[in-house]
């Protein structure tokens, strides 16, 4: 606590320990209260009630004091609040999509990352928040920030770090079966370190692997389909060319061959036919995020699984 | 009393109507069978939530999986938190003391519309039908949470459209249950009972019903919405098919934070009641009680947009929202103070009843005070959706209206079954609930705030204390639970035959027989004085 890891860090900690302060000492009083008087007046060392009258002052007292406690706490939580909603002119802005299990991050220049946010210390950082499914809600604990990534509309946050180092980012608006392994990293750097990784090319070092699976990472589909044969929510790409796959055509059962064409129609509209055993609606459409050079690859990959 | 009259005087187990065994039940309109109904039903539904409760905490005991998927873990809070809340916690205590005892206070026969009462108990029988068969039927129970929050709730495979209408037909249930005590306390007053000698009870009931009759329309026409958005494409929530969600939420808790209040106020009415009869006081500050329900369930309605300060709403609304929240926290203050000064030079009786309802007044107050550093914009933002949440509402609806509810069971037992149970193994209880409550719900708010996310399988590492402690917590409350149920089974079924009035109290139930007879009092009382009129 007091750590200035982010610049709202202090404002958040200084409204808890107000807050949670004056709530302290009305919890000591009135636990005190309640067994000092179980203990004075019991039946047996107290047999006789005593009637006491209603007293306006005191009734007064208890309404007028705690009213202007909570207006203060009021003040304090709007105070630490205020600085989120104030971001600076010349913030770095940086595209966040929260999608069903990953975090992507997309900057300025074009370069892209998945899970991993990598941002210059001491710099205003501005984040755009967009879903293309559900809700989520990016939240990173150490700068007590938390902002829902609603689809449809376009939330945003701002922070500030302080320090250098690795800091949790946790999705903390439940987004159906994997919402608990939607984790990433920020992680803050020198200006220098910044720099130099804004402006390195990954896929120049990367060439040793294919480029259908840099694409495939690239657009986190290893948050629902592995590569090994293991089920997550969408079913394995080991094996997947060339099997017979029973799906789901507008309410009617049928069987299709994994073909070019069957795969190409199930990574660009994923709901027209729907897997055995599988849920609806999980997958959303990459028709604008894959081009069809993209798209080739994917297939020449998932291809070579088999082999 | 004559011998002729006394040999007539059946209660109301024996009075069976001419109906004949189960019947005798299943076709009562008495008031008090059916509050007993409920309680049966409520009782064997919170049961099973609390099993699951016990599995999800059995899960999450250490890092890394235990004995289930997260498929599984996820339907297990959402059908947790359903079953806590339409089946248990908000019919809860209206619909069963409501039932039983709200009659009885107020000197009448029954309530006003004896057979629609009777119509609301299988409505609500129904929903809970519906909301248990997502189990079995297709692809299994909802994994949305209890708040159905949509676009998820319109995507995901599972029995989402049952769960929801199983909701709307519980909500109808408590309309219905709602405008029944509206009319019975506004025409069924025994003579001479103003509405200012009327019992508290009575009081928070009232302003419970309004709630219910007003604000459970609201989420009945936001369930309709998702299911039209599910079967018919009409877009209304999910942004695929032009909808916002935001408004989903803007609805939910339109209705759903008044309800916290329908959840809350009937466990305050009980304290009331409970308070002055085992300190032999005069309630302190009647007045001041009787107002602040109406101010809570006023203020209620304007809160709502505390559950969504993270959710992108404008500046100005996340201010005004806060500002508001803070002002609803003052009526539930006042009345903190009222029961405490109840006690001052009174002379209290520690009976189980009243253990009960200090341990209310103890985790109650944890449970609001949390709810301030809630309220407060900056705290909340680093909070919303954390462990500490889970927490505080455990703090206010367990320790709160489910202590509330123990306590009531205490008080009115004798009344309901004419017998007395165990007092010692009834106190023992308490002291094993209350130490295993603090340990599995008070590690959660540090969960929370070092920044653990609520309805969260994957346990990190990092919070594994919490959590550990928070599992063998469970163990404890439960064992105290059980042990509490056993003791009341015992009791109803062999216990010592009670008094009329064991706790000497002064309010109208406690002067007729236990149990009572049919028509309650052989002869209609007239109220003189002030309820909790204790001579010193
Ligand atoms: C949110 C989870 C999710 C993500 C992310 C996702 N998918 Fe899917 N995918 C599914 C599900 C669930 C199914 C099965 C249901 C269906 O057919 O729509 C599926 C089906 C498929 C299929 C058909 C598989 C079969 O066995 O017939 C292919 C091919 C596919 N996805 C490719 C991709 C590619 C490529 C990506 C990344 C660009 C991706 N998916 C991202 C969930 C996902
Ligand atoms: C022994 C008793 C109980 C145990 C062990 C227990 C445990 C839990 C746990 C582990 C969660 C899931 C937290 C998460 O993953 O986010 C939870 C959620 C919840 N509990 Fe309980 N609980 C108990 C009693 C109650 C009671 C009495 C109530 C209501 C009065 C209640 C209402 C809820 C609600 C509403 C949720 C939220 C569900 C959701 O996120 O959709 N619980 N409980
Ligand atoms: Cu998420």
């Amino acid at each position: 606590m007091f750590t200035n890891v982010s610049n709202f860090t202090q404002g958040v900690d200084t409204a808890f320990v107000v807050i949670f302060g004056m709530c302290l000492v009305f919890l000591i009083g009135i636990t005190f209260f309640l067994i000092y008087f179980a203990l004075k007046y019991s039946k047996k060392r107290h047999p006789k009630p005593v009637d006491v009258k209603d007293n306006k002052k005191l009734e007064l007292t208890w309404i007028i004091i705690p009213t202007l406690l909570v207006l203060v706490m009021f003040w304090v939580g709007y105070k630490g609040y205020l600085p989120s909603r104030q971001v600076p002119a010349d913030a770095i802005n940086i595209k966040v999509t929260g999608m069903m299990w990953t975090w992507l991050f997309d900057y300025d220049n074009g370069k892209k990352s998945t899970n991993l946010l990598v941002v210059p210390i001491g710099k205003a950082i501005k984040l755009n928040l967009y879903s293309p499914d559900v809700l989520h809600s990016f939240y990173v604990p150490a700068f007590r920030i938390k902002e829902d990534v609603v689809p449809g509309k376009n939330n945003w946050m701002w922070f500030q770090a302080n320090e250098l180092g690795d800091y949790d980012i946790l999705c903390a608006e439940y987004c159906g079966t994997r919402h608990s392994y939607m984790l990433g990293v920020v992680r803050v750097v020198s200006e220098n370190e910044y720099i130099e990784w804004y402006n390195r090319d990954e896929s120049a070092s990367a060439d040793a692997e294919h480029i259908g699976l840099q694409v495939i990472k690239k657009n986190a589909c290893i948050a629902c389909h592995s590569l090994d044969g293991s089920k997550i929510v969408g079913p394995s790409f080991k094996g997947l060319y060339g099997r017979s796959i029973t799906v789901e055509t507008d309410g009617k059962t049928r069987i299709l061959l994994a073909d070019d064409e069957y795969i190409k129609r199930s990574i660009y509209e994923p709901n027209a036919d729907v897997v055995e055993g599988y849920n609806k609606g999980l997958m959303i459409s990459y028709k604008d995020k894959l081009t069809e050079e993209e798209m080739a690859e994917v297939i020449d990959f998932i291809k070579s699984l088999n082999e | 009393m004559t011998d002729l009259v006394q040999k007539e005087h059946l209660n109301f187990y024996q009075d069976k109507q001419g109906h004949k065994g189960i019947w005798a039940w299943l076709l009562s309109t008495d008031h008090k069978r059916i509050g007993l109904m409920y309680l049966y039903s409520i009782m064997i539904f919170f049961l099973v939530a609390v099993t699951l409760g016990f599995l999800m905490r059995l899960e999450l005991i250490k890092p890394g999986k235990q004995f289930m998927e997260p498929e599984t873990y996820n339907k297990l809070f959402t059908l947790h938190g359903v079953i806590m809340i339409f089946l248990f916690i908000i019919p809860g205590i209206p619909a069963i003391f409501g039932n039983f005892v709200l009659p009885l206070v107020l000197g009448a026969k029954d309530v006003a519309f004896p057979r629609l009462n009777l119509f609301s108990y299988y409505l609500y029988v129904l929903g809970a039908l519906f909301a248990l068969s997502t189990l079995v039927i297709g692809d299994g129970a909802a994994d949305t949470g209890w708040t159905f929050y949509a676009p998820y709730s319109v995507k995901t495979g599972t029995n989402v459209s049952l769960s929801v209408l199983a909701a709307f037909i519980l909500g109808f249930s408590s309309i219905l249950t709602g405008l029944n005590f509206l009319t019975t306390i506004h025409r069924m007053r025994a003579p001479g009972m103003t509405w200012f000698k009327m019992p508290l009870f009575a009081w928070s009931t009232y302003a419970t019903a309004w709630i219910q009759v007003l604000a459970t329309p609201i989420i009945g026409i936001t369930l309709l919405m998702i299911i039209a958005e599910r079967f018919f494409g009409i877009g209304l929530f999910d942004p695929a098919l032009g909808g916002d969600p935001v408004l989903y939420q803007h609805l939910f808790w339109i209705y759903s934070h008044p309800a916290v209040y329908i959840m809350i106020l009937p466990g305050m009415g009980i304290i009331s009641e409970i308070i002055p009869v085992f300190s032999r006081r005069r309630i302190y500050g009647y007045n001041a009680i009787a107002y602040s329900s109406l101010a809570i369930a006023f203020i209620g309605y304007f809160v709502w947009g505390h559950h969504m300060f993270t959710s992108g709403m404008s500046g100005p609304a996340r201010i005004v929202f806060s500002l508001l929240t803070f002002l609803v926290a003052i009526p539930s203050a006042i009345k903190v103070f009222n029961w405490i000064a109840t006690m001052y030079k009174g002379a209290i009786d520690l009976q189980p009843p009243m253990l009960f309802a200090m341990g209310f007044i103890f985790l109650f107050t944890i449970g609001g005070l949390t709810g301030l550093v809630l309220g407060a914009l900056a705290t909340d933002i680093h909070l919303h959706d954390t462990y500490f949440v889970v927490a505080h509402f455990h703090f206010v609806m367990f320790g709160g209206t489910g202590f509330a509810f123990i306590a009531a069971l205490h008080y009115w037992f004798p009344k309901i079954y004419g017998k007395m149970y165990n007092i010692r193994r009834a106190t023992t209880a308490f002291w094993i609930m209350i130490t295993g409550f603090m340990l599995l719900y008070f590690p959660m708010f540090i969960a929370g705030f070092r920044g653990m996310p609520r309805r969260y399988y994957n346990l990190l590492p990092r919070f594994q204390i919490e959590n550990f402690i928070s599992t063998v917590g469970s163990w404890i409350l439960i064992t105290g639970l059980l042990l509490m149920i056993i003791n009341l089974f015992i009791g109803a079924r062999k216990g010592k035959k009670a008094d009329k009035n064991p706790w000497k109290g002064l309010t109208l139930e406690w002067q007729t027989d236990s149990p009572p007879s049919l028509e309650n009092f052989d002869e209609i009382p007239t109220v003189k004085e002030a309820p909790y009129n204790y001579k010193s």
